[in-house]
Order: structure tokens, then C-alpha cells, then sequence
């Protein structure tokens, strides 16, 4: 199980970074060949970073859109934000002192996180609009993020694993040590959902996650009457003239 | 295929969504566009024996031309934020109509293609074979957005239904499935200079009609100046403004704004259009086309400035994209940005105390305001962010005394789309429009009832066709809507022929002798 479970963990991280690094090399090198800010947009290179922000911490469209979806994305999101940043502690020796103060704020946050994911669900179960749009992956998607909370939440609230054993198994993963890993199944299930999360992150819609910086709508800068923009392909028209 | 048998929406007194009624809409299409057409464009004629897979090449070729395309297609988790944003599905009830439901149309077919998880589990994560029935759901919603790009206000991350549809129609075009109505205007905007094929003669009759109706009027002799070498401003307006109403009467409001300013300018029968519709059917090449018209008529006329009139996608592609289409533009005066508004010519001459108004000259109107989706959202007046809301209604409150907002969800950057832009400005789409315009018209009525509005002003040549078509399905009146310059014109004190105007310089010289 320890050997699997590693070699299962090596592969996701492996799918997960090149992945991503694959798809975020593409949108970088994909031009965007006309100015299309949503406006009013910034002026500026710093307004626009103000934009970005506000999307990223506030989630600012969603809230003009709509609060019930705001609320549950957001409960979800910054949820998720603290128990991942709580995790931390398993994969540092001596846990960083930040990770150590936000250790119950991390362990509650699980709560939040769920509470937005069900949330979610359950509008989408509910809501006609949103059950049209609906695939079978994005009620699998809501699902396994419930898992993984709720598997995570019943071993921090409930029946604890052998957190210490569990610790020396993943510090030995990163030193590419294989350790033994606990068994009890509620652990199980939730380290191979995190795996299967992480291995579709790039090929799912996860990928929002890095989509979001580099949207033109909201990333650029509301210039193009003073600074001229065109694209490399565009320039080529303009040669054959 | 223009199916008059449909009933009007009826207004409610406050917005509601609508529970979805699947397929009502399905009928619902423009005419083809035939092979003439097509080809003048560069495309082919008919739809090609191959078509699937030339269009599946298409997409892959856009989402490595476009970021937005590819990051858009990729980005969207379904979180249903703009189910509910855009005025055609507040008006159909069709669900494919909702922004998300229309994009998908498009990215089901990119992740059976261009996905793995498409490739390999298609029916789990909703992708679909580019099949006939696919095709035909294109042309028919595709054609049902008019790229107002309202859902992206709403989108946490920015996703733009407009960018797919003009992808959408830029691939149909591709295997010759193309629209009747953009692509024959666009090949009458690319051979005879405007859209509405007006050749050069027809526009000096016109012109010359304008000039001794606006002298009747006010006993000012008021140019309409066209081709006129070395005039300092290249006026580009929509060629509905020559001869549709109201838009005509916007036409004399810029005509009295010139003349009053003592600034000489000129129209250009070579660029009689500022109306680009290479923009609506996704089309980079058309739309520079139309684009490089504009600058050399420029170059060839000498002009120092570039200013637009009111036209809402015209100013979305000036503002935005005419920088980057036909720049640079070093051989203009450096002193004014390129291009410039109508409205924001106005207002710097009202900021000036240059202009003189008598508001009670609109007196017998209660005004609100539309904002043009692509003014609202894609562009701007002025030197800040939101510009494009403030000045237009600078320029009312300055020549009427009574002007009320409508709702602020339908105003500014919230503003619904008229209906009809996005060219599905057609009588085969006369269903749709009148449906689109539903959330526009729900607002309009809130003022009215409240406020006692009686006309609504539009910057746009496209809103203000529709709203005169629309406005009598709602048992409204067609002349309800004017243009913003209309209400200039109204109000504007002329100063008579025989004063000096203190403010000329060398330039309008010219201007002053043919006036005198």
C-alpha cells in the first residue's frame, strides 16, 4: 500500500506540473491580438493589478452576478485557501510558525469549505438553469471535492488517523524515502481522491485556476488609443501590403 | 424562415427570470449567405464537401490566433453566474440562449477535438461530435447573440460570449455557411465605402438636401461638407445617419457643432461608413479592411483629426481596435487622441463655454438614456474609466432641462443590449429582435411610468433602427427614440452668418470663404 500510494502520488504530481506548465505555456504564447478589456477597465498597469485582485480575493463579477453563488464559491474557495495552507504542517519539520497560528482557523475552515461545496450542488440539482448546463463531470467534480473534505473533516473531528506515522510517510516522499503509510480506510480514500484531483486538475475545468490571469477581459490594460497593440501575426498582414 | 407569428412578451413591472422552455427559439435563423456574397469576402461559396473537418482545423487555427478564445474555451466551471445576464434568453426563454448553454454549443465540439477527456470520456464531461444537427444549432445561436458582451461583466473570470460567437461565425464562414446580411454589407462597405451601398452622388444630394433644410430651419448656412481636402477633422459616421430618423437629425447636431466651433471638417465618400461589420462575424482581415478605408482617407484628405459619430460597435472598433488595424497614426495632429467621439468633441467644447444652448428647446421631451452595449462595455470617452457613461449624458443635461436614468441594473455597465446589434439588425431575425428587446423595454417603462419619460437618446445607429422597429411592438411609439445630437441640434444657439468667428485659425479659412 505504501509503494502504491507513492507511486500513485509521484505520477499525479508529475501529471499536475507538467500539465499545467503545458497549458500555461500555451496561453502565454497564444497572442491576444486586439484590445477587449471589459470596460470601465484601469488605465494603468497597477489599476489593472487592483482588478486582478479584487476578482481573486472578493471574486468581484461573481458578486455583481450573483450573491447565492458568491457566497458559496467563496465560502468554498477561501475554505479550501486555509486547509490547504494547514497542511503545510505535514510536509514541513519544524512546522512553520504561520502554519502552527492558522492550525485552528485551518481545521474549522473545513466546515466553510463544505458548506460551499454542498451549496453548489445543491444549486445545481435545484436551479433549472444551472442543471441545462450541467455535465455528468460537474456533479463528479462537486462529489470528489466532497470527499476529499469530508473524508479530510471526519479524520481532523472524528476517527484520527496516525498523524504521526502519516507525517513520516509524506517528509519521506518529498526525500524520496518510501515510509509506511497508515491504513485505516478513511485516510485511504481520501489521499486517492487528493491524487485523482490533482491528475485531472489540467485536463478539467479546474483548470479556471490558472485561466483566470490570463483572461484579456479583465488582464489588460484600457490604452489602445495611446499605445498601439498588435499581434505577431497580425504584423504579417501588414507586410503584405 | 421570418416567422411574423409570435407574440410579444408581455412587460412585467420588475424583471424575472424565466423558467426555461427548451428549443423555442430553434426556428429561428437568418437567410444564407449566397456564393456572390461569400466569395467577395474570400470565403467559399457553399458549404464545402469536407466541412467537418476544415472547421474542426479552424478552431484549432483560432485558439492559437486568439488568447481569449483558447483561455475562454478552457476556463468556464459552470458556476451558471450568467444564466440569467443576457436579454435574448430574458426574452426567448430559450435555454441555449443562456450565455454558458451558447458557448458550449462551440466548446463541445473543442473538447471532443482538443481535449484528452474529450477524446476519451466525451459523453462524461459533455463533448460532442461536430455532426449536422451541431452545425445547424450554430448558425441558428450563434445568430442569436449580438455580442453585447453583458455576460462578461458578470463572469468571475471574464469569459466573453462574443468572442465565441464571432469565433463560431468565423469558422461557418470558413466552410461557407457564412450570414446574408453581415457579408453582403460588408461587401458593399469594402467596394462602394458604406454599407448601405450609397455611391458618391446620392451622398452630395443628400448632403446638399441637409444643408438647405438646416438653413430654412435657422436661416444659418450650415455645411455638409464632403471630400474636402485639407478640413481639419475627417468626419466617420454611420451611413444610417444620411438618411434613417433619428439618425439624420444626429447628423445635423455634429453639422451645427462644427460649424458653431468654427472647425472646419469634411465627410469622405471613400469612407463613408464608420460602421465595421468584419467585427461580428469574427472576421481580423475584413474588419482591417474596412479599417485601412478610413486611413487613407485620411492621408488622402489631409485631415488632422479623426472624429466618429454616434455608432456603438463603430466605436468599439475605433476606439479599440483602429490603433491596432491601421496605425499608426503619427501623420495626425498629436494633440488629440486618435480616433475621437462626436460626443467627446461636444462635450470639450461645452467644458470651453464654446457652445451656447437653449434647453426649453426640448422642453416638450422627458429624456433618458441608452447605453450601447459596445460603447458601455467595450470602449471609452474622455480621459476616465467610465467616460463613456458620464459624457453622453453631459451632452443631454446640457440641452434639456429634464433627463431621469433608468434602473441602475440596465444602465451603464449593466446596459441591455436594444436587440437587434451584433448584425442580427434584419427582418428575417424580426422575432428575435423584438424578444431581445424585452429587458430594455421593461426598464424604459419604469420611467416612464414613474418619471414621465417620454423619448429615450442612443449613440448608436443600430440601436436606434431597432428601438424605431421594436418600440410599436411594446405600444410604445417609433419616434420615441432619438439621437443624443438631436437634442444638441435642438437646443444649440447658432451665431449668424455674418459674425466673425474669434476662435478660427488658419485652418478654417476655407470653411468661412464657402460660408460666406
Amino acid at each position: 500500500m505504501s509503494i502504491l500510494f507513492a507511486v500513485l502520488f509521484y505520477a499525479a504530481t508529475a501529471i499536475l506540473i507538467i500539465g499545467l506548465a503545458y497549458k500555461i505555456r500555451k496561453y502565454i504564447k497564444t497572442p491576444a491580438p486586439l484590445k477587449i478589456p471589459t470596460t470601465p477597465a484601469p488605465t494603468t498597469r497597477s489599476g489593472v493589478a487592483f482588478r486582478m485582485i479584487k476578482e481573486l480575493t472578493i471574486f468581484e463579477s461573481l458578486y455583481k452576478s450573483n450573491k447565492w453563488i458568491w457566497l458559496f464559491g467563496w465560502l468554498f474557495h477561501f475554505g479550501l485557501l486555509l486547509v490547504l495552507l494547514r497542511h503545510l504542517r505535514y510536509f514541513t519539520d519544524p512546522v512553520w510558525s504561520w502554519v502552527v497560528f492558522i492550525q485552528p482557523f485551518g481545521k474549522y475552515a473545513a466546515f466553510a469549505m463544505l458548506a460551499g461545496l454542498a451549496g453548489l450542488l445543491l444549486r445545481r440539482i435545484v436551479v433549472d438553469r444551472v442543471r441545462y448546463i450541467s455535465a455528468p463531470s460537474d456533479y463528479l467534480m462537486l462529489l470528489l471535492l466532497l470527499l476529499i473534505g469530508g473524508t479530510g473533516a471526519l479524520m481532523t473531528f472524528v476517527t484520527h488517523t496516525d498523524i504521526v506515522t502519516l507525517k513520516s510517510y509524506l517528509m519521506g516522499l518529498m526525500v524520496f524515502e518510501i515510509r509506511s503509510l497508515p491504513t485505516d480506510p478513511v485516510l485511504l480514500i481520501h489521499l486517492a481522491s487528493v491524487i485523482l484531483l490533482m491528475a485531472i486538475f489540467p485536463i478539467s475545468k479546474l483548470l479556471h485556476a490558472p485561466g483566470v490571469f490570463f483572461s484579456p477581459t479583465r488582464n489588460q490594460v484600457d490604452n489602445p488609443r495611446e499605445q498601439r497593440h498588435i499581434a505577431r501575426w497580425a504584423i504579417k498582414l501588414e507586410s503584405s501590403d | 424562415m421570418a416567422d411574423v407569428n409570435f407574440e410579444t412578451p408581455e412587460l412585467k413591472e420588475y424583471p424575472l427570470i424565466p423558467k426555461l422552455q427548451k428549443d423555442v427559439m430553434a426556428h429561428s435563423a437568418p437567410y444564407v449567405a449566397k456564393e456572390e456574397f461569400q466569395e467577395k469576402l474570400g470565403f467559399p461559396g457553399e458549404l464545402v464537401d469536407n466541412w467537418q473537418q476544415v472547421a474542426i482545423d479552424k478552431m484549432g487555427e483560432l485558439t492559437d490566433k486568439y488568447r481569449s478564445l483558447q483561455v475562454f474555451l478552457d476556463s468556464c466551471v459552470k458556476c451558471g453566474a450568467c444564466t440569467d445576464k443576457c436579454h435574448y434568453y430574458l426574452g426567448t426563454t430559450d435555454p441555449k440562449n443562456m450565455p454558458v448553454a451558447r458557448q458550449d454549443l462551440f466548446r463541445k465540439v473543442y473538447r471532443r477535438y482538443y481535449t484528452l477527456a474529450g477524446k476519451l470520456v466525451p459523453k462524461l464531461v459533455g463533448a460532442e461530435d461536430l455532426t449536422e444537427e451541431v452545425l445547424d444549432d450554430w448558425y441558428t445561436y450563434f445568430h442569436q447573440c449580438s455580442q453585447c458582451r453583458r455576460c462578461s461583466v458578470y463572469c468571475p473570470y471574464g469569459i466573453d460570449t462574443a468572442e465565441i460567437s464571432m469565433a463560431a461565425r468565423e469558422v461557418m464562414d470558413t466552410i461557407g455557411k457564412g450570414q446574408k446580411y453581415c457579408n453582403e454589407i460588408i461587401g458593399k462597405a469594402q467596394t462602394l465605402g458604406n454599407n448601405l451601398g450609397l455611391p458618391e452622388p446620392a451622398l452630395i444630394d443628400t448632403l446638399e438636401g441637409l444643408e438647405e433644410e438646416v438653413e430654412e430651419d435657422t436661416g444659418v448656412k450650415v455645411r455638409f461638407p464632403l471630400d474636402e481636402k485639407g478640413a481639419e477633422v475627417l468626419l466617420i459616421t454611420p451611413s444610417a445617419d444620411f438618411f434613417a430618423e433619428p439618425h439624420i437629425d444626429g447628423l445635423i447636431g455634429y453639422a451645427k457643432v462644427f460649424h458653431e466651433s468654427g472647425t472646419s471638417w469634411t465627410m469622405s465618400s471613400y469612407a463613408s461608413e464608420a460602421a465595421n461589420f468584419g467585427m461580428f462575424i469574427g472576421s481580423y482581415e475584413n474588419m482591417r479592411k474596412l479599417a485601412l478605408r478610413i486611413r487613407k482617407a485620411a492621408i488622402d484628405l489631409g485631415a488632422k483629426r479623426i472624429v466618429f459619430g454616434e455608432c456603438g460597435h463603430a466605436w468599439r472598433v475605433a476606439y479599440s481596435f483602429l490603433n491596432t488595424l491601421a496605425g499608426p497614426f503619427d501623420f495626425l495632429d498629436p494633440k488629440y487622441p486618435v480616433p475621437q467621439h462626436i460626443c467627446e468633441f461636444t462635450y470639450d467644447l461645452i467644458q470651453q463655454g464654446k457652445l451656447k444652448f437653449d434647453k426649453s428647446e426640448n422642453d416638450h421631451m422627458v429624456l433618458t438614456y441608452h447605453d450601447s452595449c459596445n460603447v458601455a462595455r467595450a470602449s471609452r470617452m474622455g480621459d476616465t474609466p467610465g467616460g463613456q457613461f458620464t459624457i453622453p449624458r453631459e451632452l443631454i443635461k446640457a440641452s434639456c432641462n429634464h433627463f431621469y436614468d433608468m434602473p441602475g441594473y440596465a444602465i451603464k455597465e449593466g446596459t441591455y443590449c436594444c436587440g437587434g446589434g451584433g448584425g442580427l439588425l434584419t427582418d428575417d431575425l424580426i422575432e428575435l429582435r423584438v424578444k431581445g428587446a424585452l429587458p430594455r423595454m421593461e426598464a424604459l417603462k419604469q420611467v416612464v411610468d414613474k418619471n414621465g419619460v417620454t423619448h429615450m437618446a442612443a449613440i448608436c445607429a443600430i440601436c436606434k433602427s431597432q428601438f424605431s422597429k421594436v418600440l410599436p411592438f411594446y405600444d410604445f411609439e417609433m419616434d420615441q427614440i432619438v439621437s443624443v445630437h438631436q437634442l444638441v441640434s435642438n437646443a444649440i444657439v447658432l451665431t449668424k452668418d455674418d459674425d466673425s468667428d474669434s476662435d478660427s485659425d488658419e485652418n478654417t479659412e476655407a470653411t468661412e470663404e464657402e460660408a460666406a
